[in-house]
């Protein structure tokens, strides 16, 4: 995009905050549904927590056009080429929303034939625990993915040092504005 | 074996073994593996009509279970569960498969629908079914090694350990 | 895969194919061949017809009943009208947009017509029969409620029902009750469920709605009774969990009347519809005799015109106490499957209006101490019910030695378990009969001579849950 030179300036920053804007609003979902999770993944889509209030309800068969991979199940040793196929295809700006605990660590099934974690084959930007996460820490999980967008970089900058203590999460330290602030799911 | 086996007493050994409650009383029956083929023959023939279940069993860590007299204690065990509905009955069949040889002949032209079951004993616990049509795995990739349901396989446990997320991308 | 990249080279005339050019185009083969390597299953998938053997090509049409006797067919004599380069081989890859999990279909078209299929399954294989025998009898339904994650209370069900046939123990009769509330309620929500992604993938994004409107009003009462919306643990060996929460009869009274109500708000907009009939109705035909030779259980098998329903011919829990009837299709297309399942909606919701009038009182798990924990109050008094309590949490209870195999009607079939015991307080093999497993095998003979966008509705309509076939 050519912004990867600039520094940021007064001039770049209303540009950057209506692209992260049009980002956030409109994250498409690619159908990766694979186990229980996914039953939840889709009761979040339909009427009673309905996720078109953000835009997001239209999950795009094709990962060429999606924005937002939620891995919703577990994945097993078969899965994980296709997976990884599956991200790979997907363009630029991308985001991974780990879902469940067999997607974020393997779960109860330590064994064999279940990849502990999916963050060994894919980049994850926000994990869901949960077995499976009821609807609202799904909902959670996307807002707390909608404030990352607003408060990341749009691009990403090779070379820029991040604290060692920063590392894992790039730089970006979570701040909880009111929207997130949802309560605990019962 | 004759085919005019009566669905009350099937044909072969009908064993003297520790009888389980009574709503669940199933026969059983314990052939050997030269004529086990055409026992679930017979059966098919005298009424039952599919065939719920066929799985296997490694009992290389308990040896000891409960058999009738005459029948050899093997590491693999086939057990095939057969269903009449015209007689609402069920029987098991147990059959021996020696570890040094884990061959058995498959029931698929009987049974059509034990051939994804099959493959799966395959997969699983490596009895490999002779003329079966498509002898391949079926749960784990083309290219595993090794048969995860043996008892000599680990259940590949990976020891927990909290660990920092891997770096940004 | 690169035919597209290389249409400027065309333009260019005689000298297109240059040495760079050709050198481009073979990296990209190997790229794409890499690619493709990643994610082969190698013999698991479909091959040309000329590289697969007549055995497999007969299972691959569907051929089910047609055996020769001794058999041997020349795989020239399957579809022998259509060359092999005039056929095409298709992937329907594991993911893909109908919502029906992680099965994989390779496809032989003809234009649109399907001749020969292949399931591949195995994308969801969790190792869960290798787990149970790593986890005690206790542990144990936390691990079988995971495989047909539709209907987790009957994968519960059946594991306990096992477990009691081994320990030889009765269970008081309130328990029983509710378990069969329990299992009617979640037949239930199954079946909305597979209404709504059945009326999806025909197109009815509205049906997909309702359907999911519906199930939260179950999901609600299971959050109430059980604490969870999925995946429950509730019903243990010994009994149940918890007993059911105050006012569970009006709730009953509220769910029975609106899901009724609303069922004949389906017919409205599918049953009687133009198109849906059209798109359902002689699609995926089956007869009796091929889907009884196939293993095939359940909605399918009804569907065919068998009155086979386990809950009436081998009753288990107190089904025989109950007014109830088999519902049975006729020609065994998708039409009979939906009205089969529609119907059985309705069935189930008579039968949870008697549960709740014919409830008994009672305990509701034996109170044999060896087998489920005491009450979390007692344990501050009674040193014998703490050390029961953490007997039963730690190393768990053991069951005489024995093999035995208990099934149920679950909404997709027989759901069986096979479970042996060594006296421990493990299984020693814990295996499930998956009812979608077998019921997979039905579709090359389903999908043959069909169309591809019949393909969708057919499999929809077989409504396998991927965690239970590949368990």
């Amino acid at each position: 995009m050519g912004f990867e030179d600039l520094q940021h300036n007064f001039l770049t920053g209303r540009i950057e905050d209506l692209v992260k804007w049009a980002r956030r609003n409109s994250v498409w979902p690619a159908t990766f549904g694979l186990a229980c999770c996914a039953i939840e993944m889709m009761s979040v889509g339909a009427a009673d927590y309905d996720i078109s209030r953000l835009g997001m309800e239209v999950f795009r068969a094709s990962p060429r056009q999606a924005d937002l991979m939620i891995v919703a199940g577990r994945v097993s040793q078969k899965m994980a080429p296709v997976l990884r196929q599956v991200y790979d295809q997907m363009m630029e700006p991308k985001w991974v929303i780990s879902m469940g605990v067999c997607a974020s660590t393997g779960g109860m099934f330590n064994n064999y034939a279940i990849v502990q974690g999916v963050d060994q084959i894919v980049p994850v930007d926000v994990y869901a625990p949960g077995c499976p996460p009821s609807p609202e820490t799904l909902l959670h999980a996307i807002l707390t993915l909608h404030e990352k967008i607003r408060t990341g970089e749009i691009t990403r900058r090779p070379g820029t040092s991040i604290p060692p203590g920063e590392q894992a999460t790039g730089g970006w330290v979570p701040t909880v504005p009111d929207a997130v602030r949802v309560a605990t799911p019962r | 074996m004759s085919s005019t086996t009566s669905p009350t007493s099937p044909a072969g050994i009908l064993p003297e073994v520790p009888r389980l409650p009574d709503r669940l009383v199933d026969q059983l029956a314990f052939p050997p593996r030269q004529t086990y083929k055409q026992m679930v023959v017979a059966f098919k023939d005298s009424g039952f009509e599919t065939c719920s279940d066929l799985c296997a069993v490694d009992y290389l860590t308990h040896p000891g279970r409960a058999l009738p007299d005459g029948v050899k204690a093997e590491r693999f065990e086939v057990v095939v569960n057969l269903l009449s509905l015209s007689m609402r009955q069920r029987v098991r069949i147990r059959v021996q498969v020696p570890e040094s040889d884990p061959t058995l002949d498959s029931i698929t032209d009987v049974y059509p629908g034990t051939d994804a079951m099959e493959r799966e004993a395959y997969d699983m616990l490596g009895v490999v079914f002779a003329d079966h049509p498509d002898m391949t795995r079926i749960l784990m990739p083309e290219d595993w090694e090794g048969h995860p349901l043996r008892k000599d396989y680990g259940v590949g446990r990976v020891p927990v350990q909290f660990k920092e997320a891997p770096g940004p991308r | 895969m690169s035919d597209h990249e290389h249409h400027d080279g065309h333009d260019r005339g005689e000298d297109a194919q240059t040495e760079e050019d050709a050198e481009h185009k073979a990296f990209e083969q190997e790229e794409a061949r890499a690619l493709v390597a990643e994610t082969s299953e190698g013999a698991q998938e479909l091959m040309p017809r000329r590289t697969t053997s007549a055995g497999e090509l007969r299972q691959e049409v569907g051929a089910v009943l047609r055996l020769p006797e001794g058999g041997f067919v020349n795989p020239g004599d399957i579809d022998i009208e259509r060359r092999d380069d005039q056929t095409m081989i298709i992937n329907m890859g594991p993911q893909h947009p109908s919502t029906h999990g992680v099965l994989r279909l390779m496809l032989e078209l003809d234009g649109e017509t399907v001749l020969r299929t292949k399931p591949i399954i195995g994308y969801l294989h969790t190792g869960m029969e290798k787990q149970g025998e790593e986890l005690t009898y206790v542990q144990g339904c936390t691990n079988v409620t995971r495989m047909d994650y539709l209907s987790p209370l009957h994968n519960e069900l059946v594991f306990s029902l096992a477990t009691e046939a081994l320990l030889d123990i009765e269970i008081p009769p309130r328990a029983v009750w509710i378990r069969m509330l329990m299992a009617e309620l979640n037949r239930v929500s199954s079946h909305l469920m597979w209404m709504a992604t059945n009326g999806m993938d025909l197109g009815s994004t509205s049906m997909m709605i309702y359907g999911f409107r519906e199930r939260e009003m179950v999901l609600a009462f299971f959050e109430k009774t059980t604490g969870l919306r999925m995946n429950h643990n509730f019903i243990r060996p010994g009994g149940v969990a918890a007993d059911l929460p105050d006012g569970w009869q009006d709730d009953m009274e509220v769910l029975c009347d609106t899901i009724l109500t609303r069922s004949y708000e389906y017919d409205e907009l599918l049953t009687g519809q133009p198109i849906f009939r059209e798109r359902t109705e002689a699609v995926g035909n089956i007869s009796a005799e091929e889907a009884l030779a196939l293993s095939v259980t359940g909605p399918i098998l009804r569907s065919t015109g068998v009155p086979w329903d386990l809950r009436r011919t081998m009753p288990y829990l107190a089904y025989d106490k109950l007014d109830f009837d088999v519902i049975v299709g006729s020609y065994g297309d998708n039409f009979d499957r939906y009205s089969v399942r529609l119907n059985e909606i309705r069935e189930s919701i008579k039968m949870i209006r008697q549960i709740t009038e014919m409830m008994p009182p009672g305990d509701y798990r034996v109170q044999d101490r060896k087998v489920t924990p005491p009450p979390r109050a007692r344990i501050d008094e009674s040193m014998e019910a703490l050390i029961h309590h953490f007997k039963i949490f730690t190393e768990g209870f053991r069951v005489p030695e024995g093999e035995v195999y208990v099934a149920i009607e679950s909404p997709r079939g027989e759901l069986g378990c096979y479970m042996v015991s060594d006296g421990t307080s493990k299984p020693y093999r814990m295996h499930i009969r998956g009812p979608s497993f077998v019921n997979l095998q039905a579709l090359p003979l389903l999908l043959r001579g069909g169309l591809m966008a019949d393909a969708v509705a057919v499999i929809s309509s077989v409504d396998p849950v991927m965690g239970e076939v590949d368990r």
